[in-house]
């Protein structure tokens, strides 16, 4: 039969078999194998909207409060401290945080179901493509983290879109950035060492963006060793 | 591994570990404690996947489809790493992740002399099913206990429970669902007071706990390695037929080379009915209910094309009628649907009979709500999906089913459909109907099933008349 000639598919979020949805241009230009089946694809869900201009946070529900301008407050925030000015210049996040992607990615990345990696991997790999970085560099897990879950779920997103990833952070200090306020998240002696040089274009990937600290630590530390633009790019826009 | 018998084994360890399959992680002994008793014979390391013809196979849950197996490239052994995915949420196993087993001295229960408190007594033919439940126990046999609904099969277990604890054995009880373990727990605890009771699923909190009697879910038997003496699956029916290979494979890692394994189903699947007949599989019926009347038998009701009917919102005549007629008598009734999207579809219509029928689904999250409110009879009709096809027993009520050939509706479906109706000794009969658009096998065999239960217990003299 005419679906033999193929391999069989399964999402790769809930099992159930693809039906495939070939036209006569796929047979001549091979489209890439789909990884999600259609409903799960419509439970991700992606930013639409006006959104601050750093971090891509959506202004839809968002209270005119937290807004300045372009910026959402926080980011607004950010470029106020001398420290951090310009740190970050665009943020980029595939989907926002919903319930259903809050259980993907805890299943991803506490569970450790590395082929999760690939539902993003088409996505990442156009963005990377139209951002042309010079660096792809993940966020670093502190060494027993990793031993724990086998592999740095940044990296992998790295790996499974088809480029290389430069390790060149490490983590001098493990503490949850979350609970911190938003003084202590500023001022917190430096989480991220490195001993390598970059110059050019710089981007940072990781699962998650959450209050933005994370990557402005990270990009601190690359402009002290040469990068001229930092930009990232995370799989949620928390 | 020899056992160096000069080892001072660690008895904590012993414990936590006796009857598990744990990977490395959820140990919390460290790691060279773990090892000496590796290095001394005591605990033995166990692959987690196994390459079987060039396909490899999950050692925790038994999986070998291929499209349930990732691949990465894995920090721990620096090489590309295969894993199941089908039981990652207890844990990824990976081709270089072991699992621990104890195969030290084994740890020892106290026996109980008496340890069954139980004042209750059973129907005749639970008694006879009790009787071969103790024999299976005593001689390390497996027995399917095929117990119609509402025969009262938990009191069917309490003598061969407590003749395995009363000689130190230990013993399981395994179901699929959540609810059953929550609900049966106290049950046994009250008539096992002085026995040490674990209650496994998932989020609790007696996860390491050594217990001489485990009431889990089935998910939960992926932890235990030949630990049971005495192994109890409930309703072996309500495994779809493809997770019933899984469901095996878990039950023979679970229980010792040398136990029992009693099997309860009110109807089980095709292939264990033909086990059963043909003698490959010992098994015992406890065919009538403790009110010694029959088991209503269903009416099958041609209704046309009842879908086409339902997409625009309307209903075979019949069906409203039997609905209004429910109503008038002020009977309380279940309407069984193949599906959501059909079933509220007709709602509307129903609620110009009666403002108060309520829909209910697997989704729902009003169900618990609804089901209370048709308990305090303030719901006379609930539509439902098959999510109240068993479990809920309301004391006094009426069943249709709409769409009855729908494949959905498979035999034990049905049985366990029909089982809902005459529960109670105030009132053991009431009408079942199938509305249907031409009969299916499954309907036919799950009158048949009844029928023949009915006359078996006529034949036992469990029952007065047929
Ligand atoms: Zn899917
Ligand atoms: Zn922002
Ligand atoms: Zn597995
Ligand atoms: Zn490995």
């Amino acid at each position: 039969m005419f679906r033999g000639w193929f391999d069989c598919n399964y999402c790769l979020i809930c099992h159930d078999r693809i039906e495939s949805t070939l036209s006569w241009v796929d047979l001549f230009v091979p489209e890439q194998k789909e990884v999600v089946c259609y409903e799960c694809l419509t439970k991700l869900e992606r930013i639409e909207g006006v959104k601050c201009q750093i971090c891509m946070r959506s202004f839809l529900k968002l209270d005119a409060y937290y807004q300045k301008g372009e910026l959402c407050f926080d980011c607004y925030r950010w470029e106020e401290e001398p420290n951090y000015k310009g740190i970050l210049t665009q943020n980029y996040s595939l989907y926002s945080y919903n319930q259903f992607l809050k259980e993907l990615i805890a299943k991803y990345k506490y569970r450790g179901d590395y082929v999760l990696a690939k539902i993003f991997a088409s996505e990442i790999e156009k963005k990377i493509k139209e951002m042309k970085p010079n660096y792809i560099i993940p966020i670093p897990l502190s060494e027993e983290r990793i031993y724990e879950r086998g592999f740095n779920q940044a990296e992998a997103l790295i790996l499974e879109a088809g480029f290389q990833s430069t390790n060149i952070l490490t983590r001098i200090h493990s503490e949850k950035q979350s609970k911190k306020s938003r003084t202590d998240r500023i001022h917190l002696p430096q989480v991220f060492h490195t001993t390598a040089q970059v110059t050019g274009k710089v981007m940072i990937i990781d699962d998650i963006y959450t209050t933005g600290s994370t990557l402005r630590h990270a990009a601190r530390v690359l402009k002290g060793i040469g990068a001229n633009e930092i930009i990232s790019i995370t799989i949620a826009r928390g | 591994m020899v056992q160096n018998t000069n080892f001072q084994s660690n008895p904590q360890l012993q414990t936590f570990l006796s009857g598990r399959q744990l990977l490395v992680g959820d140990i919390p002994f460290s790691h060279e404690e773990v090892q000496q008793h590796f290095e001394n014979g005591y605990v033995q390391y166990r692959e987690g996947l196994v390459l079987q013809n060039s396909k490899y196979k999950c050692n925790r849950c038994g999986n070998s489809e291929s499209h349930f197996f990732g691949e990465f490239p894995c920090v721990r052994c620096g090489q590309k790493c295969h894993y199941c995915r089908k039981c990652i949420m207890m844990g990824r196993v990976s081709s270089c992740s072991s699992l621990v087993c104890w195969c030290g001295p084994p740890k020892d229960l106290p026996a109980t002399s008496q340890p069954l408190e139980w004042q209750g007594t059973l129907s005749e033919g639970q008694q006879h099913a009790s009787d071969q439940l103790v024999e299976a126990v005593n001689l390390h046999q497996d027995l399917l206990v095929w117990a119609v609904c509402g025969a009262g099969k938990t009191e069917v277990l309490f003598a061969g429970i407590g003749t395995a604890l009363s000689k130190g054995k230990r013993v399981c009880l395994a179901t699929p669902r959540t609810d059953v373990v929550l609900e049966l727990t106290p049950r046994l605890r009250k008539v096992f007071p002085d026995i040490s009771v674990a209650s496994l699923y998932g989020g609790s909190d007696d996860r390491h706990q050594f217990a001489a009697l485990t009431i889990a879910t089935t998910h939960q038997l992926l932890r235990f390695y030949q630990a049971f003496d005495m192994m109890i699956v409930d309703e072996v029916d309500a495994f779809p037929y493809t997770a019933d290979e899984s469901l095996q494979f878990a039950v023979q890692q679970a229980r010792k080379k040398q136990s029992s394994l009693i099997f309860l189903t009110a109807t089980p699947n095709e292939k264990w009915q033909r086990q059963c007949r043909s003698g490959k599989r010992s098994y015992v019926t406890i065919p009538a209910r403790f009110h010694r009347h029959p088991l209503s038998l269903p009416k099958f009701v041609w209704c046309g094309n009842w879908k086409s009917k339902l997409e625009k919102k309307r209903l075979p005549e019949n069906v409203l009628q039997w609905a209004r007629s429910r109503i008038q008598n002020q009977k309380q009734a279940l309407i069984f649907f193949p599906n959501i999207r059909l079933m509220e579809k007709t709602i509307s219509l129903f609620r110009t009979i009666d403002p108060k029928i309520e829909t209910v689904h697997a989704e729902d999250p009003l169900r618990k709500e609804k089901v209370q409110a048709m308990r305090n009879h303030e719901t006379l009709i609930l539509l439902t999906t098959t999510i109240l096809e068993r479990g809920v027993t309301f004391p006094n009520i009426d069943v249709a089913v709409v769409g009855a050939e729908e494949e959905i509706f498979t035999e034990s479906a049905l049985v366990q459909i029909s089982g809902r109706v005459g529960r109670s000794s105030k009132y053991p009969s009431g009408n079942i109907t199938f509305f249907h658009y031409g009969k299916s096998q499954a309907m036919i065999k799950a009158y048949k099933q009844i029928d023949h239960m009915n006359k078996e217990a006529y034949r036992k003299g469990l029952i007065d008349y047929v």
